[in-house]
């Protein structure tokens, strides 16, 4: 029951905080002082005290845009286990609730931006929806590898029954896991070199040009579910990585947390050293990702 | 429900009243003169029909039991028995509801003042189809069975053609009757073989044919071709898109919804007869399957015509369906129970929700293309503005389709994904795992697909005049899109509940001592989906409440969309569809391409010109139309005997049965 409390809160508090440290990352290898940690957290408050423009074109489905993502990624967040702990919920095939969950998501996202009207909102859509697609079969891959190895059916269970000791029997496996899985939290989180969150041309922009009309609370808004995505893939991320289990639950928690927080600056460094890809470029990778771990899949159950 | 209507009538002849009364519906109509009465009148019969058949079948089906009727018929082919088992009663449900649903529709949708001339027919042999429909699935007959088969797919041809003064619909007709007919001449073959094979046209008792002898396999392949033409099976699919979307709407839903389940429904029932099925079927089927499912989605993405849109979908679920169905083949075949238990379920639901929320979309479609007058997506836009109830229960059908929870279509989608995990420690079957990132790939092409087809057509502003004034329809044709919305949402919500519809209909393959000790835990799963819907639900209203009380404390304005600095923007500056799924198609460029003819610009101030995209269908211009191609002119010699004279005619039948009692004897 306690873990299941601090599990709802630290997936409530701590992903703004991931922002602030990629931006932090980011500026010390600029070398810059940059924005304090805690800014995500300003920006979010200030614009929830926000006015709101609308658009004369939209519709309902505009406003319901960032709030069905936030609520089908607070609810994703609700079946990943963080760190040691399993999650509140979790339940036989919970791993493609949790799947289909972002698509939900990433549905009304897109359909608030071509309620707009605007070309450049219709891109970044068109471009979300393919790259996305893409992006799917991998996610099934690495799946498909962890249930295999496991023999588990959950998130919970096949990531917590991810040890050192997996890694000693599959590591090949695992490693080109995670390669694609890497590649899946970057493009799926709209970071370098897929997507940059900090350009400022419209043209070449793929999540941030989606949410250009949005303002005040509906911003805040998505900029809280983006961090929380973030958040919630990166958990599930870090556990394939780091695998160890204290016993302690308080030391499993702070472990967990270190881990996020390295996460994010490796996130931070890949910025700083990468630069964008073309945009043509992007279906190879995503589709080299997906072969990545249809590898590891293959390895597995040959 | 069972004993208490069998102590009033027998549910099962409350059914096959109910049949014969949606076949008649349209007869009345022929000659009243007044126009529309008739129509009324089909669509009042056709609700009574349904108002008396969905218990009767929910009575029938929840009762586990077969009731067999005998029809006194005067032919030399054994006798010609009627039967509604499960099985039968669960085809039985889309039957009742879809026709309904759509006579209701054709009220407001086709509605005789405007439609005059093709009305009638079209009310006619719209409740024969539905009629020939539900008698298919209660014969036990195989030559009963090739007449409503006949019957059904002549109607169906004939609802096509509804507005043959056009050239296109004349051809999508014509296209269909070839393929159709194909189709029959499959199943004769397979029909024949049966008979043979049993000493009568009785269609045999479950598994009582053995799947191991050389002539099953014969039969089962002239089966799979001739219902999987009705299906829509690739790549025996080539008449499908134009059917669908020359038809008109309330047509193609019952055709998309319902008629294509026949041909799924005959493919089950063949199987059905067969005891010790190899593993061969089961992996033909899920090839086929799969292959539909992801072909049929890429090329809907691609599309531009709405309708063909849909009709592309409508192949890529029943891609999905089959493939489910071969891997509870496999799960026979291997004595798997927990593989066939699950991909049957999630085949059988599929069908269901495939029933449900196709139709929706069709009839809204209908709407819309009534709306804005064209079939073409990237002219329409905006109309969710003028019709915002259209758009909703649009939007219900959309998330439907595409899978996502908390919605019906997720529900299936599930179990089939349950199932092949489900073989992952197995060591047999390992490999049909590999089916899920395919499935998943498919998805995420749905949400391409369908997302481009709901932005195109409701959001954003109109991209010509003829969408720029729309209206929201009339009540209805509303009703039955808002009674589908609303099934779909409840199947989605409450799955535990919903999937008690399935579990008697698998007995056609799984005993029901099984069902019932794998049904628990797996009802207990559908419960979690059914919380987690809920719990969407609540976070959804939490979010909403405190977004509109950060919206009440500041100021609040409205002004036009951000165009970067530019202030006059125009409807002609939004991405139209084709514009959406460019980047997804150029991936799949082998498959399909969207062949673009681009204007040669030059000047400083180039001269307005046209640039026209259009998606070309790769497999079937290379390889079905120069094989109808060499087909039509190897078999030239045959039009000779074709020529019009109706006494020579008379005279080939008469040959016919002279040699064919001669060979008898």
């Amino acid at each position: 029951m306690t873990n299941s409390i601090i599990h709802i809160l630290l997936a409530l508090s701590m992903p703004p905080l991931l922002l602030g440290v990629i931006a932090k990352t980011k500026a010390s290898f600029a070398g810059r002082v940059g924005a304090p940690l805690l800014q995500p957290y300003y920006d979010i408050l200030r614009l929830l005290q926000k006015g709101t423009v609308f658009s004369t074109t939209t519709t309902w489905l505009f406003r319901a845009g960032p709030i069905v993502a936030l609520s089908t990624t607070a609810v994703a967040a609700l079946l990943i286990p963080l760190g040691a702990h399993p999650a509140p919920i979790s339940f036989q095939g919970d791993m493609i609730l949790y799947a289909y969950l972002f698509a939900l998501g990433r549905f009304f996202t897109m359909a608030a931006a071509l309620d707009t009207g605007s070309s450049f909102e219709g891109m970044g859509s068109a471009r979300e929806a393919t790259y996305s697609c893409l992006a799917e079969p991998t996610l099934f891959f690495a799946l498909i590898t962890l249930s295999r190895l496991t023999g588990s059916y959950s998130l919970s269970a096949m990531l917590s029954s991810v040890t050192p000791a997996t890694w000693l029997y599959a590591g090949a496996s695992l490693l080109l896991l995670i390669g694609g899985m890497f590649i899946v939290l970057l493009v799926e989180n709209c970071r370098i070199p897929f997507d940059d969150p900090n350009t400022h041309l419209e043209l070449t922009m793929i999540h941030e040009v989606m949410v250009l009309d949005h303002s005040g609370p509906a911003f805040a808004i998505i900029q809280y579910a983006a961090a929380l995505k973030l958040f919630v893939l990166g958990a599930f991320f870090v556990r394939l990585v780091f695998p160890f289990t204290s016993g302690n639950a308080f030391l499993d928690w702070g472990v967990f947390m270190i881990c996020m927080l390295l996460l994010a600056v490796v996130i931070g460094t890949i910025e700083s050293v990468m630069a964008r890809l073309r945009l043509v470029r992007i279906p190879q990778l995503l589709v080299a990702a997906t072969i990545l771990a249809a590898f590891s899949t293959l390895l597995i159950i040959r | 429900m069972y004993s208490l209507m069998q102590g009033f009538i027998d549910p099962a002849l409350l059914a096959i009243v109910a049949a014969i009364i949606t076949g008649c519906a349209g007869v009345p109509g022929i000659f009243i003169r007044k126009p529309g009465t008739g129509q009324v009148l089909a669509a009042g019969l056709s609700l009574l029909s349904a108002l008396v058949g969905v218990p009767a079948t929910l009575a029938l089906l929840f009762a586990q039991s077969t009731a067999t009727y005998t029809l006194a018929w005067g032919l030399p082919f054994g006798p010609c028995e009627l039967a509604i088992d499960p099985l039968s009663a669960f085809f039985l449900l889309p039957i009742f509801t879809v026709g309904a649903a759509g006579s209701l529709f054709a009220v407001g949708y086709w509605p005789s003042a405007t439609h005059r001339l093709s009305e009638r027919g079209l009310t006619f042999f719209y409740g024969l189809l539905v009629s020939s429909m539900a008698f298919l699935v209660m014969a036990r007959n195989g030559l009963f069975f090739l007449m409503v088969w006949e019957i059904m797919a002549l109607s169906a041809y004939f609802l096509i053609i509804a507005e043959h003064e056009l050239e296109q619909v004349r051809r999508a007709g014509t296209i269909y009757l070839i393929a159709t007919h194909t189709g029959t001449a499959a199943l004769f073959i397979s029909f024949s073989l049966l008979a043979a094979q049993t000493g009568s046209f009785e269609l045999p008792a479950t598994g009582t044919l053995s799947a191991l002898l050389p002539v099953s396999t014969l039969l089962a392949v002239s089966a799979l071709v001739g219902f999987g033409a009705k299906a829509g099976i690739m790549p025996l699919h080539a008449w499908l898109p134009a059917a669908h979307a020359n038809a008109p709407s309330h047509v193609s839903a019952i055709m998309s919804g319902v008629m294509l389940k026949m041909g799924l429904y005959g493919i089950i029932r063949t199987l059905t007869f067969f005891h010790d099925i190899p593993l061969l079927w089961g992996t033909v089927l899920i090839s086929a399957g799969i292959a539909s499912a992801l072909l049929g989605i890429v090329f809907a993405v691609a599309q531009r015509d709405l309708k063909r849109l849909l009709a592309y979908s409508s192949i890529e679920n029943i891609g999905i369906i089959t493939t489910a169905l071969g891997g509870a083949l496999l799960g026979l075949a291997g004595h798997n129970s927990t593989l066939a238990y699950l991909c049957l379920s999630a085949a059988l639901l599929h069908i269901l929700n495939h029933s449900l929320f196709k139709p929706l979309l069709f009839f809204g479609s209908g709407i819309v293309i009534h709306a804005s007058s064209t079939r073409e997506m990237n002219l329409m836009g905006g109309l969710g503005k003028g019709m915002p109830k259209t758009a909703l229960f649009f939007l219900g059908g959309v998330l439907s389709i595409c899978g996502l929870p908390p919605l019906n279509g997720f529900v299936s989608e599930f179990l089939l994904y349950l199932g092949l995990f489900s073989q992952l420690q197995a060591v047999n079957l390992v490999a049909l795992v590999l089916l899920a990132p395919v499935l998943a790939l498919v998805g995420g092409l749905a949400v391409i697909a369908f997302i481009k087809l709901y932005s195109s057509v409701f959001l954003g502003t109109p991209r010509s005049s003829g969408a720029a004034n729309p209206h929201e329809a009339g009540v209805t044709t509303l009703l039955p899109m808002a009674f589908f919305a609303l099934i779909c949402l409840l199947i989605g919500l409450l799955p535990q509940y919903a999937v008690r519809l399935v579990l008697p209909a698998m007995n056609c393959f799984i005993p029901n001592s099984t069902v019932a000790i794998l049904s628990p835990q797996y009802t207990i799963i559908l419960g979690r989906l059914s919380l987690f819907g809920i719990l969407l639900a609540a976070v959804l209203t939490t979010v909403t409440l405190y977004w509109r009380r950060c919206l009440r404390q500041a100021p609040l304005s409205r002004t036009a969309t951000w165009g970067c600095g530019y202030q006059r923007a125009t409807s002609r500056i939004q991405y139209v569809s084709s514009s959406f799924s460019e980047i997804a198609v150029s991936v799949f460029n082998g498959i399909i391409r969207q062949r673009i003819e681009r204007p040669a610009l030059s000047g400083l101030f180039p001269r307005p010109s046209l640039c026209i995209d259009q998606p070309t269908e790769t497999i079937l211009e290379r390889i079905i139309a120069p094989l109808f191609t060499v087909a039509g002119i190897s078999f030239a010699f045959l039009r000779r005997l074709q020529h019009g004279r109706m006494n020579v005619y008379m005279i080939y039948i008469f040959a016919t049965l002279v040699i064919l009692m001669l060979w008898a004897h």
